[in-house]
């Protein structure tokens, strides 16, 4: 496993899981407070990521 | 939502001893007040985590003070409890710099630590009857 992008997705997902136990108590709004934040993060990743793309090392 | 342990305050000596136990193993705590389903999410998810790291030959950092960003990764890594002892014991976590997910790695084993630092705040709220 070395794809970038399939780590990140696999961080964000652990991070999500463990952000929306914490914060909900339902577990039907653990899971659609999950998913935003999977989303979000994955989204701000790949953004992020073209962000910086232009930008020399 | 059931009725829990957590529904009433525990006193001072209790609720410290929850954090201890919530800050050896990810999530007892939660379990400890009745909170299984948390309980249950966070020791798989965040031993996961932690082990994750140290697969992708992420480094449990030494607590050199000289070196504060290394101090601060060490009390980081500390934070996810016995897996961080096991670990230590068993010689894992070396890391292998020149390692291609070798920052990925130490990312997974911190932020396992400091979620299970949240986790044991969280714990300690419920223990004394806030959440």
């Amino acid at each position: 496993m070395t794809s970038h992008f399939g780590l990140m997705v696999i961080f964000s997902l652990f991070v999500s899981v463990v952000f929306a136990t914490l914060m909900r108590d339902e577990p039907r709004e653990q899971l659609k407070f999950g998913g935003r934040l999977l989303a979000g993060f994955i989204g701000a990743g790949v953004v992020i990521g073209w962000l910086l793309y232009p930008l020399p090392l | 939502m059931p009725a829990t342990t957590a529904d009433r305050a525990q006193p001072d000596t209790t609720a410290y001893l929850i954090c201890a136990a919530a800050w050896l193993v990810p999530g007892v705590g939660h379990l400890w007040l009745g909170r299984r389903q948390k309980g249950i999410v966070f020791l798989v998810a965040l031993t996961l985590m932690f082990v994750f790291g140290l697969w992708l030959e992420g480094a449990l950092f030494p607590f050199q003070l000289a070196e504060p960003l290394v101090a601060l990764g060490a009390l980081a890594d500390l934070g996810v409890g016995l897996p961080y002892i096991l670990a230590r014991a068993t010689g894992a976590g070396a890391g292998r710099v020149v390692a291609i997910t070798y920052e990925y790695g130490n990312t997974f084993v911190i932020v396992a630590g400091l979620l299970n630092m949240l986790v044991v705040l969280d714990a300690f709220d419920i223990a004394k009857g806030r959440k």
